[in-house]
């Protein structure tokens, strides 16, 4: 399991986190924890954590992912995602001392969406392929502007000097990154 | 309805890559309450991170650390003391807004800024402030510009200017090239989360002699 886990592609991922959820699978949390955990501590050393720090964070956030397994639905979001934004709210809440403010999804104000198409599993994970193959044939620059916002503490000033451009060209980059990735998707009528 | 003014693509970015201060995620997260195309933004751009967390070379193995979680993972879970959410019915606050202040728009500290103007601070971040602003119908602004950007999210009521007519859920975008004297709509007064990251720059000549009095 453990060489699986270094190269576990997508849905299997997906797979051990719902059984982590639904069955409380130790050694699919293990399987997790040895895919996660390292690239966790890559993400946070990026944003200026030192060592201990890093390994400190990723511990919590694995340890979160173990107790919010459960609220983990495979048809709204991939494995990669969902443990993505448990690591990030723990970063804010942690290395900034704030609390992460979210919308509500039971807000009695809450805009509901259009009835949409299909909600399920498998066209989640179709577009979550085209995601990262449009993200892949993205041009250089774009890439680059779109890796460094999730990799930066305070990232459109920051990137504009970090690489020397203005920073208006970070934000046209990034809204031209954004609005290929939804042509990629089909998903540019709105 | 649904907003037509929406956020731009690099703060939808920033709000999914938790990089945005607490003042402008307050903004981002009230038009997400309202607005299901910004949503679906928001989860794209997280399904990035997540693709980009899967490309991330991994450090060094963490199997050290494996064997002490896997002793945690039954451990009760610590309390968290997160303020119970308010129930308001009635309320035209979204949730994180009625969170951040604790209540409902009676609760807040208002300041009067002139006839039919007042304004209440919902909280800053660093060199962000985030205001509500009650404003009474038919009012015009004082023209201003702006050192920094200003976003303003309407709740209730309704304004325009230069760029348009802003609703409940829609956002104005006005920045360092933006000098405009928005008008609120006649019919009951505009209600709006105003959030900017630097101090705003009155215009013209009632705002030069307004703007020692606002503490803007």
């Amino acid at each position: 399991m453990k060489d699986a886990a270094s190269t576990a592609d997508a849905g299997v991922l997906t797979e051990w986190l719902v059984k982590v959820g639904r069955d409380r699978d130790r050694q699919c949390f293990a399987a997790l924890f040895q895919h996660y955990a390292p690239r966790l501590k890559t993400y946070l050393r990026k944003l200026g954590c030192d060592d201990a720090l890093a390994e400190d964070v990723v511990q919590e956030a694995m340890l979160a992912v173990w107790r919010k397994a459960e609220s983990f639905d495979p048809s709204k979001a991939a494995a990669s995602t969902w443990i993505f934004t448990v690591a990030r709210n723990l970063r804010v809440d942690r290395l900034r001392r704030e609390t992460r403010i979210e919308f509500d999804p039971d807000d009695p104000l809450l805009v509901q969406d259009e009835p949409a198409g299909a909600d399920d599993q498998l066209a989640r994970r179709q577009s979550d392929d085209q995601l990262r193959q449009a993200l892949h044939d993205l041009p250089g620059d774009q890439a680059t502007v779109v890796e460094m916002s999730f990799y930066q503490e305070c990232p459109h000033t920051e990137i504009a000097d970090r690489l020397g451009i203005p920073l208006g060209t970070v934000k046209s980059r990034l809204r031209l990154a954004m609005s290929r990735l939804r042509s990629a998707l089909g998903d540019d009528v709105r | 309805m649904s907003a037509r003014f929406h956020p731009t693509d690099d703060l939808l970015l920033a709000y999914a890559a938790g990089s945005l201060d607490q003042a402008m995620s307050l903004l981002v997260a009230s038009h997400l309450t309202l607005c299901p195309r910004c949503r679906a933004e928001v989860s794209r751009a997280e399904a990035l991170g997540g693709a980009l967390l899967d490309e991330q070379p991994p450090s060094g193995s963490l199997d050290h650390l494996l064997d002490a979680l896997l002793c945690r993972l039954d451990d009760p879970e610590p309390i968290v003391t997160r303020p119970a959410p308010i129930a308001r019915p009635g309320s035209i606050l979204p949730r994180p807004l009625q969170q951040a202040v604790g209540g409902d728009l009676d609760g807040l500290r208002w300041k009067r800024l002139g006839q039919g103007l007042e304004q209440a601070l919902v909280l800053q971040s660093g060199r962000s402030r985030a205001r509500l602003y009650r404003i009474a119908p038919g009012l015009r602004i004082p023209e201003h510009g702006h050192d920094g950007t200003e976003l303003t999210l309407v709740l209730q009521g309704g304004f325009s200017d230069v760029n348009g007519h802003y609703l409940p859920g829609d956002i104005a975008t006005a920045d360092e090239d933006v000098v405009h004297r928005p008008t609120a709509d006649e019919t009951v007064p505009c209600i709006c989360l105003a959030v900017t990251d630097a101090p705003l720059r009155l215009t013209g000549l009632v705002g030069r002699l307004v703007s020692p009095f606002l503490n803007l």
